[in-house]
């Protein structure tokens, strides 16, 4: 008797308790969601701002109170841009420094991650703190450095210039080393049993592997290159080297001065698409890790 | 294809130099694998069998002693020239690869003469396949697999490529028990049917005595005894290699030589001939020990476990070693078991003494 009555009581705290849990739950769930779409908002408005200016006329642009919608929709905007600008040859430029620098860069980070990770030599340890250290040092002096360091070679106003001082990336060397070195070493042992050199464990092992981190270093160096501003307007600012960005800075003033911001806005529109592009379609891969099972203990 | 061992001597450099303790984690090692035969590699942790395997395959070079696969000298010679198949512990098998592919990678390094065409490999990878049994699962990626089919498709990666010499580091340690069994009755018969010669390292003597054609004791990088799984257990040389064969493990004491009789305390419970008087240890088997009504040594009685076909005595002894005596008998032989003592008579063929110091085997005839 005495035993069922507390089991039918502990029955009722155990639903009032979740009553009162799933209150909880909800509560946190809406607090957690409205968080998001608040900052999901703040991050996104930007580019709605963007859109809508680029499709205002100048003067609707200029109206002291903004419209959140444009009276009248200019896709006119999008072709003058793409002609003043010359978005043609900005594009190519900068498209071409881009992937240069990427698909040299990604060969220097692969293969300095494999030394640094997989083989055994005199000094590796000493020689990554060096590289590590490197990184405390500001981005801004080397800069400077940089500078001279071009203008003594005679690099100024060529491509070269854009591509070479960037090729080498101690953070992205270190973000694949760590990778790599989570790649159990018995499979670099099987390997050499299967009868592979280095290199090709590398290629077919290793890089498949990592494919996750090194895709990120693809898209993030992308976006370096397309990104860049203050060293391309530095060490190569004419017109047959422009990057986008210097030439969208430069190509919506007028001789008086005055920029025609819907049209510029419109540029940066068209610019900013390919990285979006990119990004959309590598988003599985940027947030997918590969699975790692089919090793045990 | 024999492989041949010779003073085959492993160092490992301390790491920091100021402590200069260096491990040795092989010592001289001196063995000829028969051809064909499947070598069990047994010993505790530590002991240095992953060491000896991974220089038999090349991944690691001695610091001293020679290699031989049949009449060639492979000391020198790296591992992918070296033609073994090794299967790893953890099986290592390539995550983002299927297990087709896993099984074909070792065919696409071939070089030279020994390079296959597409259907060759492809003939061979499904030979392999079937072997272990795993060819409806070709399309199918590592981590979709159960622990015991992962090790048979590393079993097949290490088998495709006919390697000269097959090793196996510790491959059924994953397994579940019945898995276990199963599995190394699957690689004997694989060993059995490709012939290839295979050193098989475990810590499970048990497992090493099952399947081995020979069996080879170490501890602590030295080599204890090889022989053939049942001399060795009939015939220890030294009382680790007797505690370390053997489940239920070999019951130890403390006793002495004197006058011709072995003395377990104060009882004398064998005569013996061709042994100076000495402080020794006495290992005595478990199924060596026989209750019995006038027995010479007395023991007090623990328990009594009933195990079906066997029982198993457990008593204790004041000058036993092992936490317990334990005696295998037939469930035929009735004992009481709330007595307080059993006595028991000794098979002098499963009755072993060692010297005190060296824990050598000291040999004796039966008076
Ligand atoms: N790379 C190494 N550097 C230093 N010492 C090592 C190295 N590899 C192994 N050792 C030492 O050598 C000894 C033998 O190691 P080994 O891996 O051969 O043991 P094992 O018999 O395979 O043991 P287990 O059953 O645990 O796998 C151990 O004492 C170990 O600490
Ligand atoms: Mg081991």
């Amino acid at each position: 008797m005495s035993k069922s009555t507390t089991t039918v009581m502990q029955a009722r705290d155990i639903q009032k308790m979740s009553v009162g849990q799933k209150i909880v739950r909800v509560l946190s769930k809406t607090g957690t969601y409205a968080f998001l779409l608040i900052m999901a908002l703040i991050v996104l408005f930007p580019f709605y701002w963007m859109i809508i200016s680029s499709l205002k006329t100048l003067a609707e642009y200029r109206q002291a109170i903004p419209t959140f919608w444009p009276r009248q929709i200019m896709w006119g905007n999008y072709a003058e841009a793409f002609t003043t600008a010359n978005l043609g040859d900005l594009f190519m430029n900068t498209l071409y420094v881009g992937l240069v620098s990427t698909v040299l860069s990604l060969v220097i980070t692969v293969l300095s991650a494999f030394a640094f990770a997989r083989l055994e030599f005199k000094g590796k340890e000493t020689l990554f703190g060096a590289l590590l250290a490197t990184m405390m040092i500001p981005g801004e002096l080397f800069t400077i450095t940089n500078y001279i360091t071009i203008n003594e070679l005679g690099w100024m106003h060529t491509f070269t210039a854009l591509i070479v001082p960037f090729l080498v990336s101690v953070f992205y060397i270190y973000l694949l080393r760590q990778n790599f070195m989570q790649i159990p070493n018995e499979l670099y042992l099987a390997a050499k049993v299967d009868g592979t050199s280095d290199i090709k464990y590398l290629w077919k092992v290793m890089i498949p592997l990592a494919l996750p981190t090194l895709i990120s270093v693809t898209i993030l160096k992308m976006m370096g290159a397309w990104n860049s501003y203050i060293w391309p307007k530095l060490v190569a600012n004419d017109d047959a080297h422009q990057m986008i960005t210097n030439g969208l800075r430069n190509a919506f003033t007028d001789t008086s001065g005055q920029a025609n911001y819907p049209v510029q806005m419109a540029a940066v529109a068209i610019v900013s698409a390919p990285l979006f592009l990119v990004f959309l379609c590598l988003r599985k891969y940027i947030m997918s890790g590969v699975s790692r099972s089919g090793i045990k203990g | 294809m024999k492989v041949v061992l010779q003073n085959l001597t492993k160092i490992f450099p301390s790491r920091d130099k100021k402590a200069g303790k260096e491990v040795v984690a092989v010592n001289d090692f001196n063995f000829e694998i028969p051809d064909g035969q499947l070598v069990g590699l047994l010993g505790p942790s530590g002991c240095g069998k992953s060491t000896t395997l991974y220089m038999i395959s090349g991944l690691q070079k001695p610091t001293s002693g020679k290699i031989f696969f049949g009449d060639d000298d492979v000391t020198e010679l790296s591992t992918e020239n070296r033609g073994i198949g090794l299967v790893f512990q953890n099986y290592a098998l390539y995550p983002h690869m299927t297990v087709m592919q896993n099984i074909l990678f070792p065919l696409q390094n071939l070089k030279g003469k020994d390079k296959l065409t597409k259907e060759e490999m492809l003939d061979r990878a499904y030979e392999a396949a079937r072997l272990v049994q795993i060819d409806e699962l070709m399309d199918r990626k590592p981590s979709e697999l159960s622990g015991g089919q992962q090790q048979r498709v590393a079993i097949a990666r290490a088998l495709v490529k006919m390697p000269r010499v097959l090793l196996l580091d510790e491959p059924l340690s994953n397994l579940d028990a019945r898995l276990r069994l199963q599995t190394r009755e699957e690689i004997r018969r694989i060993q059995k049917e490709t012939g290839i010669t295979t050193v098989f390292v475990t810590h499970d003597q048990e497992e090493a005595m099952s399947i081995s054609d020979v069996i080879v004791v170490m501890k602590l990088g030295v080599v204890q005894q090889i022989g053939k799984p049942q001399s060795v257990y009939d015939d220890p040389q030294n009382l680790f290699v007797a505690k370390f064969l053997g489940t239920p493990p070999i019951n130890v004491l403390e006793g002495k030589v004197e006058g011709g009789k072995v003395y377990i305390g104060s009882e004398a419970v064998l005569e013996i001939e061709g042994v100076e008087d000495q402080e020794v240890y006495i290992g005595v088997r478990p199924e060596g020990l026989e209750p019995c009504a006038d027995g010479k040594l007395t023991c007090s009685l623990n328990n009594l476990e009933v195990m079906g076909r066997d029982a198993s005595v457990v008593a204790s002894h004041e000058n036993a070693i092992s936490p317990v005596i334990r005696a295998i008998i037939s469930s035929d032989i009735k004992i009481d078991p709330s007595a307080q003592s059993v006595k028991f008579n000794v098979k002098p063929h499963k009755f072993f003494i060692f010297n005190k110091e060296t824990e050598q085997r000291i040999y004796f005839e039966v008076k």
